[in-house]
């Protein structure tokens, strides 16, 4: 793609064992070249950004000789826990999204908290997470009208995926809660620490513990839960 | 230090950008006319990635505090030191308290200022690029004050470079196959080697939108990565030049990419100038 990167696409489906193939091979690449290239995964693709690149067909050549070794990888896995608070001010759009789909306000919390989401790609914004596997019975096309401004921390689903939105910005997802999570902070030293390939699952919290996770995070006291483990 | 007397019409500091972060969704930013910025450093033989002014349209008022040494380049834009005119692509020594204005820009939109040992704002994530939210500040702003190191030798011109810098301000861009060049119908794709496209007035630092539109089609992708240079195709036919600000996903289809060249190229356009586009295949 261009003169200093290569992309690398696995068949096109939406399929986390497709994930885990590009997450696996995306491992071999760091540990072959280090900080020579940045890799940027996504759903079904890998590009590979080089710092310099003379020979493009070269490296294609080396790129498929180590495929391969990517089945030996394994992969760290982890969840992360993330509190949102559904409540009124947050919910934007939620009324109308259950009114249209017929449901009350709690089913549509238990359905959104209920499922494990698999972070297919990071983009769109910084820290910004396309988080695949939301219950069907959510499935909501964008909204007509794009919002100017859609506040920090907002949860939205759009179409098929949800997320966050990190800081505020404008966006037609509709909106159905807050988190008082920081998910990209430049002073940290891994601005963005949830990765591609990471699961995610939200749990509903009141007003008042988003106001005290607030104050908790602004003064790097909160600790978002997390499980890890390796596959 | 610098001083803003005046910021301009949208005056930005700018290095070679911010890698590394891409898997995060930060954009790399960096010099829009990359040529031109790094031209500048060479200039002044600092490195590459030192930082740099940006300025688009109007430039701003600079008051200069430390002996230093400058040097101009990018768009034609008229430009004096306590009013006397100076060249550009050519060292300029500067005294304390000299004041750099501009004046009107003949050919291109974007100058560049480099200074000796370039400008010292402060780094985040490993750059200096103005970026929001990245940076607080996404310009400068009047009264704004930015650290450079004093430069007391001589680095004037010593021996005559000869600078060709035309081609940033030709119609032609060379530009390669996206992956998804594919998809296009041989007309489209004809369309793409032998029309001329407009810049539209959508353009900035994100993206630079054409006028001229290619057939309307379903082609969605599945989010992939994107970079600058990269030019995406919307449903309605629109073609979507993406800049150095742009987002590093997208879905739509990517159906051709810039050379690294052709980017400054684009970057020195403005809205209702033509480019014309070389294929390279």
């Amino acid at each position: 793609m261009g003169e200093k990167a290569i992309l690398v696409e696995w068949p096109e489906r939406i399929d986390e064992t497709v994930l885990e193939d590009v997450l696996r091979f995306r491992h071999i690449i760091r540990e072959k070249y280090g900080n020579a290239c940045e890799l940027v995964p996504a759903y079904h693709s890998l590009l590979v950004i080089f710092r310099k690149l003379s020979d493009t067909d070269k490296e294609i050549k080396i790129l498929r000789s180590l495929y391969p070794e990517r089945k030996h990888k394994s992969l760290k896995r982890r969840l992360w826990y993330i509190p949102v608070c559904y409540e009124a001010g947050f919910g934007l759009d939620t009324d109308t999204l259950i009114s249209e789909k017929g449901l009350t306000a709690e089913t549509l919390i238990s359905l959104h908290t209920g499922a494990e989401y698999t972070v297919y790609a990071i983009g769109f914004l910084p820290g910004f997470m396309y988080l695949g596997g939301l219950d069907p019975g959510l499935y909501a096309p964008r909204r007509e009208e794009p919002r100017l401004k859609v506040p920090k921390g907002a949860v939205g689903i759009g179409g098929k995926q949800t997320g966050i939105y990190p800081q505020e910005s404008p966006g037609g997802w509709n909106i159905i809660g807050n988190s008082p999570i920081p998910l990209f902070d430049v002073s940290a030293k891994k601005p963005c620490r949830i990765r591609v390939g990471d699961k995610v699952k939200f749990f509903p919290v009141r007003k008042a513990e988003y106001d005290l996770i607030a104050i908790e995070t602004a003064t790097g006291v909160y600790k978002i839960k997390k499980e890890e483990w390796h596959d | 230090m610098i001083k803003i007397r005046k910021p301009g019409f949208f005056t930005t500091v700018q290095d070679t950008g911010r890698t590394g972060y891409r898997d995060n969704g930060v954009p790399v930013s960096g010099a829009m006319d990359m040529f031109s910025a790094v031209l500048a450093n060479r200039l002044l033989d600092n490195r590459d990635k030192a930082a740099v002014l940006e300025i688009a349209m109007t430039g701003p008022v600079l008051e200069f505090s430390e002996p230093t040494h400058i040097v101009m380049t990018g768009a034609a834009m008229h430009a004096d030191v306590n009013g006397t005119a100076i060249p550009h692509n050519r060292v300029v020594k500067i005294k304390p308290g000299d004041i750099l204005s501009f004046g009107k820009v003949e050919k291109g939109i974007r100058t560049y200022i480099g200074v000796k040992g370039g400008i010292k704002t402060k780094k985040v994530l490993h750059s200096r690029s103005y970026f929001v939210p990245v940076t607080e500040s996404g310009r400068v702003a009047v009264e704004q004050t930015m650290e450079y190191s004093a430069f007391e030798g001589d680095i004037e011109n010593l021996i005559e470079i000869k600078i060709d810098n035309d081609f940033l301000f030709e119609q032609e861009v060379r530009v390669y196959p996206g992956p998804e060049f594919g998809l296009l119908s041989a007309e489209d794709q004809d369309r793409l080697e032998q029309g001329s496209f407009t810049v539209s007035a959508q353009n900035n630092r994100m993206a630079y939108q054409l006028e001229e539109r290619l057939s309307p089609n379903e082609f969605g992708i599945i989010t992939s990565a994107t970079l600058p240079g990269t030019v995406q195709l919307t449903p309605s036919g629109k073609l979507i030049v993406l800049m150095r600000d742009c987002q590093t996903t997208g879905g739509y289809p990517r159906i051709l990419q810039f050379s690294e060249r052709s980017i400054s190229v684009l970057a020195q356009k403005r809205a209702g100038e033509e480019i014309k586009l070389n294929i390279l295949r």
